[in-house]
């Protein structure tokens, strides 16, 4: 199955790329562009899915800042 | 005593953390595959990029066989300590709390800075002067950390190179024989190169070992 792993910085913790493109976009002249967080896609192919809660916990994250969000059967 | 430096495909401060751990004792390389940590003493996980530094610093190098070792022997009261990216890998193996996130100025950081210590008492700060000259050099050193942590070094009071919670620049285990830090206390032996105060970290080390039960 392909799956989709979606990984963000924690709400709270500062995101200094967020911020230098939220700053970045008004300089082309995109205006009312707010709350810019950068975060890492991970798309992978897996014969169970049921393992990608742990492989999210162990290795794709770092639960300790980052949040995941399993997206299965693309 | 003999200190543990070990290289993995990456790493790039461990021929100076050799010749720093050299200057007080015996010091041998430690190759990733191993898991024969070779009766050392203490052991020294340096700065670099190991294994790419890929996903996130130190993500992957937290799974090397020398790691299941290192794991192993900080459990069992081992000294150890974790210099920049040898710190990112501490915390990404569970050793010390907290992480490491990119620079809050997104920069890459090389200059001297100014230490405050904040913890004399461990293993690795004993012999240390009350502030410390030495660089650092890196891009991914902002500590934060959810919980309270102890503290062993902060950056002194306008010195902070990179965002860190509280000034943080160093902390131990709530046992207090591991230890990661950003700055480079190897970079750091000889007054030729600007500061020789990284020694006394290393002479911490060698006092602490000399007074210790051998861990098993």
């Amino acid at each position: 199955m392909r799956a989709r792993v979606l990984i963000r910085p924690k709400a709270g913790i500062l995101d200094p790329q967020g911020q230098a493109v939220e700053r970045a976009l008004p300089a082309l002249g995109f205006s009312g562009v707010s709350g810019v967080h950068i975060g890492r896609l991970v798309e992978l192919d897996v014969e169970d899915p049921s393992q990608l809660p742990a492989m999210c916990e162990r290795l794709l994250a770092n639960p300790l800042i980052e949040d995941y969000e399993i997206i299965e059967s693309l | 005593m003999k200190f543990g430096v070990i290289r993995f495909p990456g790493t790039c401060d461990d021929v100076d953390a050799l010749l720093a751990a050299q200057r007080v004792g015996e010091a041998e390389i430690l190759w990733h595959r191993d898991r024969d940590l070779k009766g050392v003493d203490a052991v020294v996980i340096p700065g670099g990029f190991s294994y790419g530094d890929y996903l996130r610093t130190g993500a992957i190098a937290r799974f090397a066989p020398v790691m299941e070792s290192v794991i192993e022997f900080a459990h069992a009261g081992g000294l150890v300590l974790g210099i920049c990216n040898g710190f990112q890998i501490l915390c990404e193996a569970g050793l010390l709390p907290g992480a490491l996130l990119i620079n809050d100025n997104l920069r890459f950081v090389f200059r001297q800075v100014l230490l405050d210590v904040a913890d004399h008492d461990t293993p690795f700060t004993r012999n240390c002067p009350p502030t410390l000259s030495i660089p650092v050099k890196h891009t991914t050193g902002r500590y934060y950390a959810p919980e309270p942590v102890q503290v062993v070094l902060r950056y002194a009071p306008g010195q902070n190179p990179n965002g860190s919670q509280d000034d943080i620049a160093g902390v131990v285990n709530n046992a207090g024989n591991v230890f990661g830090l950003m700055p480079h206390p190897e970079h750091a032996v000889d007054a030729l190169t600007g500061s020789d105060d990284g020694l006394t970290i290393f002479e911490s080390i060698r006092a602490a070992v000399s007074e210790r039960v051998p861990v098993a």
